[in-house]
């Protein structure tokens, strides 16, 4: 399935968070989207699955506007399309097991013993067999996200939306979450999109890499290609340097509210 | 000068913070009904909040019935004994528990204790993502945590009231019978006879409706959650003073109708 961004914008009150912005992602392709905490790659993924409609512009997946189709229709993309969230986002009245395995209990009508099948292949395949019937409390925050990656795995998608999959985990689970990506994208050839401002996973991951500054895509290319850029503002953030066009525009704001 | 064109933009706010509330508390209300008919139809989890909702909250319905019998037989008596008339406390209190009491007390009993719960629940689960995680899964919030609570509500404050009755004249009962020196039969006697099928019908049907407030403000302001844990706080409170505010207004309205129109 591939995936098509046409001028999108979205506001919050006065606040433009996504600004025209235009990105094509094709099918079987792993494409991370760097920039800022804040800058509004949360809200872009929100606009793939349809929780957020655009105020301007189309989301087409699969070349059908997510904005236009009927909540049956949106339902039957959601089920191809599976999602990882910043905060595991597990439903904490549920064993672990049951979030595994929520959409095929809500929509597939599959014998138990295939279900529990499903749910234990997809924690083993993020390297947590046996703990579905632990609550999502007794976990820690690695483990919580690699549960919400077996959740999305569990019904088999073709698209994968990661929400910043390597922050606050160790270094050793962040490799392997990284190696997961990718093996995922070479067996699976699932289509990947990656939100995450750890360059160290983007690079290891992408086939393309975005960068995304103040509600538009500013760079697009290959990881060599955006190693390379000379564009000031993808220099500053992929080398994390203090100084540099984003923090001067900062503080050219902040002086013009003062 | 300054200070009037203040005051107008606040009111004006508050104004358009009231019909936008109203505004998304109607959209939930027709959403909810549109899809409580619409099948797949999951009994567990109507029974799950039906436990939660009804069968947890009897202790406290049953102390707080039992508590407001024994005071308001207690209040009636000292007037009733300077006019000499013990006699008619019984019918007193049946009629007024059975008619306005017994159906207001439940539901603010359970919008304080079930709705503050639901709006902290949802809020929680708002803040951390779950709404949104629902939505993923292809699953319509509104049918998954909504319909739930609102179908185990609506049922379960008739009954709750209907419980919250029995127990608060059985507390008034204890007074007169043990205390005021009136007779076990003659109480029951005066009270059954006091008491119409009207009386306990309008008492009921009303409970449904104010069942249906509290789903839906709390399920509104837990849906509507911004900013984290004391944006939880804030919506719990909100949800519970609303709550309280529609029910009172809601039962004035019930009342002055049965009063006028069916009397």
């Amino acid at each position: 399935m591939d995936i098509q961004i046409q001028g999108v914008s979205k506001s919050f009150g006065e606040h433009r968070v996504l600004n025209e912005l235009n990105l094509n992602i094709d099918s079987g392709a792993t494409c991370v989207i760097i920039g800022r905490s804040g800058c509004g790659k949360s809200v872009l993924l929100k606009h793939i699955v349809g929780i957020l409609k655009p105020d301007k512009g189309k989301v087409l997946v699969d070349n059908k506007e997510v904005a236009r189709l009927t909540e049956e229709e949106l339902n039957t993309i959601r089920m191809k399309i599976g999602m990882v969230f910043q905060g595991g986002a597990l439903f904490d009245s549920m064993t672990v097991g049951e979030n595994v395995g929520f959409g095929l209990i809500e929509h597939l009508k599959i014998p138990h013993r295939e279900l529990l099948e499903r749910i234990e292949e997809s924690l083993c395949l993020v390297e947590l067999c046996g703990i579905g019937n632990l609550m999502p409390s007794e976990l820690s925050g690695g483990m919580k996200k690699r549960v919400s990656l077996a959740r999305a795995l569990c019904i088999k998608p073709e698209v994968i939306l990661y929400d910043e999959p390597t922050t606050g985990v160790d270094p050793i689970t962040a490799a392997s979450i990284n190696e997961l990506i990718k093996s995922l994208h070479d067996k699976l050839k699932v289509t990947s999109i990656v939100v995450t401002h750890d360059m160290v996973s983007a690079y290891k991951v992408a086939d393309r890499i975005a960068m995304m500054y103040l509600g538009k895509i500013i760079a697009e290319g290959t990881p060599t290609e955006i190693q390379a850029s000379t564009h000031p503002v993808v220099h500053q953030f992929i080398n994390g340097l203090a100084q540099g066009p984003i923090t001067e525009t900062l503080d050219h704001d902040s002086r013009i509210k003062q | 000068m300054k200070v009037l064109t203040r005051f107008f933009i606040s009111f004006g706010q508050q104004i358009f913070s009231f019909l936008y509330f109203v505004g998304g508390i109607t959209s939930l209300a027709l959403q909810t009904f549109y899809l409580t008919f619409l099948p797949p139809y999951k009994k567990d989890r109507i029974f799950d909040q039906a436990k939660k909702a009804g069968f947890d909250s009897l202790p406290i319905v049953a102390l707080i019935a039992m508590f407001i019998g024994i005071i308001f037989a207690l209040q009636i008596a000292y007037f009733m004994q300077r006019m000499g008339s013990e006699i008619y406390i019984a019918s007193l209190v049946a009629l007024a528990l059975v008619r306005e009491l017994g159906p207001v007390i439940t539901a603010l009993v359970v919008a304080g204790r079930v709705g503050a719960a639901i709006t902290a629940e949802l809020g929680s689960m708002q803040v951390t993502e779950q709404i949104d995680a629902l939505e993923t899964l292809a699953t319509n919030p509104v049918k998954y945590l909504v319909v739930p609570r609102f179908v185990a509500l609506s049922l379960m404050l008739p009954l709750l009231t209907l419980y919250a009755d029995i127990i608060g004249i059985f507390g008034s009962y204890l007074i007169c019978v043990y205390k005021l020196g009136i007779s076990s039969s003659m109480y029951i006697h005066i009270t059954f006879d006091a008491l119409l099928y009207k009386d306990i019908f309008t008492g009921l049907i009303k409970t449904v409706f104010f069942g249906m407030i509290i789903a839906f403000v709390s399920c509104y302001e837990g849906f509507n959650v911004e900013g984290g844990a004391e944006g939880v706080g804030q919506a719990t409170t909100r949800s519970v003073v609303t709550s309280f505010i529609l029910i009172i207004m809601c039962d004035c309205f019930f009342t002055a109708m049965f009063y006028f129109v069916f009397p």
